[in-house]
């Protein structure tokens, strides 16, 4: 019997602290925040109307899942073309394709959206390239748009979709494609009707992913739009800060974890955690 | 060894996939050496000064020092808490290790903006009490890095107790050990790597931070990734490129050392 005391008391002893952290730090708050949703100017359901009936709130949504959407096509497809190397490649081009992989995901969000700017920018090496070369005769404007944010954004996230890929190539049986192959099957062939079907819950896992963490993004969108495609993340920044209207700041940062919620939940039906690293 | 090897339309789409990944990273650095004061590609000579202006100018060296500070105090936080969390799950497989293990993650899934509000709200809540502890204090920062490094420490030591034998512990609780000892002498030194990885990205994390340092910080507890943001956001300043190009080289000296190391490791 004391025994088993002393195993509960063990137990609760060594994980207290930390659990007892994150609910002063972070549990309780967020409960601070959700309330704010709900108080701020005026007590009421306020906030969440406007959510639905401000033009201003609603063009950022649609913007914010357009651009998450375009992104996840991008990343996801990319992030394929360099997995196939990394996993199936000679061992040549895996080192070189990890290299150009790790590098990147080890670099800091602003030096990546620093880097952008410098290729980008009406005077960046882009312009400045196909200027010297005739090519254009006005710097073509490529940042401080959408289009910059979708490339930043891609950029940041490849890296983040290539693991679930990854993991479901590797845990591809080869001998299935040997046989495809073998029964006369092309190569394309074989890519599209056997390896991409088979890989399909990397590629669900790996788009998901992607989509989650767009949906949420602050930095990128925030230097490389400029301020004139403002995504949910930078709305809520521009409440908090310019505004500032904390009520609808908090109203929008709870509609965000519930959708977001909801979306893990339903990666989880069809992915197991474990696929995705 | 696979036998199935990418053809010839694999290999040009992942050079390009490739070129695109690495492009923004060497574009740092032709703007880093420009004389001009702008962000301009050089258009003949070449200058150092960008470099120079991060040693002589004083905020860049005050930034890096108090993220130094910020990432050690927050990389011990966040590992503490997650050693002795995960060495309770661990050793006494407690009932709703599941649920108990995912709330820890939370920090980790939530979209870090909404992070971001919540340890606003704590840290303007806090300021009332304590003004060296609140909004815009490093303190404060270094308790929220430590919120959001947290979950990613837990899993790093979770992933290598899982590797661990538990025969190890059961001899050693056979032998009387106590909890304490078991824990010290007998777990811990099974999983010193995976502490110090755990330290290290709980440091790499808050060094890097920026997203919820936007939020909690205005005059006073200026990191690097701060004042970045604010030369990024204003006019902008080709120091960042200068820095921007240290850090690159940093990052692949790290990583390069890291793949001999685990090379020779893997071939004894």
């Amino acid at each position: 019997m004391r025994g088993i005391l002393s195993e509960r008391m063990g137990a609760a002893l060594l994980m207290a602290p930390l659990l007892l952290f994150l609910v002063l730090a972070y549990a309780w708050p967020f409960l601070g925040v959700v309330k704010w949703s709900f108080t701020l100017p005026t007590p009421g359901l306020g906030q969440y109307g406007a959510l639905v009936s401000d033009p201003l709130v609603q063009s950022v949504f649609i913007r914010t899942l357009r651009i998450a959407a375009i992104v996840t096509i991008v990343s996801v497809t990319a992030a394929y073309a360099i997995t196939v190397v990394w996993v199936r490649g000679s061992p040549v081009q895996r080192v070189l394709a990890e290299f150009c992989i790790l590098v990147p995901f080890w670099i800091s969000v602003l030096t990546r959206a620093f880097g952008w700017v410098a290729l980008l920018s009406n005077r960046g090496l882009i312009n400045t390239w196909l200027q010297s070369i005739g090519f254009i005769s006005e710097p073509l404007t490529l940042v401080r748009n959408e289009f910059g944010v979708i490339v930043g954004m891609s950029h940041f996230l490849i890296p983040f979709a290539v693991f679930p890929l990854a993991s479901a190539m590797r845990s591809l049986d080869e001998r299935v494609l040997l046989a495809a192959r073998g029964l006369g099957s092309s190569r394309m062939r074989t890519f599209w009707t056997v390896f991409v079907p088979m890989t399909r819950s990397g590629i669900i896992g790996s788009a998901m992913i992607v989509f989650v963490f767009s949906l949420g993004f602050f930095v990128t969108p925030a230097i490389l739009g400029g301020g004139r495609s403002v995504m949910i993340a930078e709305l809520i920044y521009l409440r908090i800060f310019q505004s500032p209207d904390w009520g609808l700041g908090a109203a929008i940062s709870v509609v965000l974890v519930v959708f977001v919620g909801a979306l893990m939940a339903l990666l989880f039906r069809y992915v197991k955690p474990k696929q995705l690293v | 060894m696979p036998t199935y090897r990418p053809g010839p339309v694999s290999l040009i789409l992942a050079v390009l996939v490739a070129l695109f990944l690495l492009l923004p990273l060497l574009a740092v650095i032709p703007v880093s050496l420009t004389p001009s004061r702008m962000l301009t590609m050089p258009t003949g000579e070449l200058s150092l000064r960008h470099y120079r202006s991060l040693i002589e100018d004083p905020r860049w060296l005050d930034s890096i020092l108090l993220s130094i500070r910020i990432g050690v105090v927050s990389s011990a936080l966040s590992t503490v808490l997650a050693l002795t969390f995960s060495l309770g799950v661990w050793m006494f497989q407690p009932r709703f290790t599941a649920a108990l293990v995912g709330f820890v993650l939370l920090p980790m899934v939530v979209p870090p903006v909404v992070s971001a509000v919540t340890l606003y709200f704590l840290l303007t809540s806090v300021s009332g009490i304590s003004s060296f502890f609140g909004y815009d204090t490093w303190l404060g920062v270094a308790m929220a890095h430590s919120v959001m490094t947290v979950p990613f420490a837990t899993v790093l030591i979770l992933v290598s107790l899982s590797q661990l034998d538990r025969r190890i512990d059961l001899a050693a609780r056979g032998l009387g050990a106590s909890v304490w000892e078991r824990a010290t002498r007998v777990i811990m030194p099974n999983i010193k790597f995976g502490i110090v990885t755990a330290a290290l990205l709980s440091f790499v994390l808050s060094w890097e931070e920026i997203g919820v340092t936007l939020f909690i910080t205005s005059v006073n507890a200026i990191t690097l990734p701060r004042l970045m943001w604010m030369g990024l956001r204003d006019n902008i300043d080709p120091a960042i490129a200068a820095l921007s190009v240290i850090l690159i080289i940093i990052t692949v000296l790290v990583l390069a050392v890291r793949s001999v190391v685990t090379r020779r490791q893997a071939t004894p």
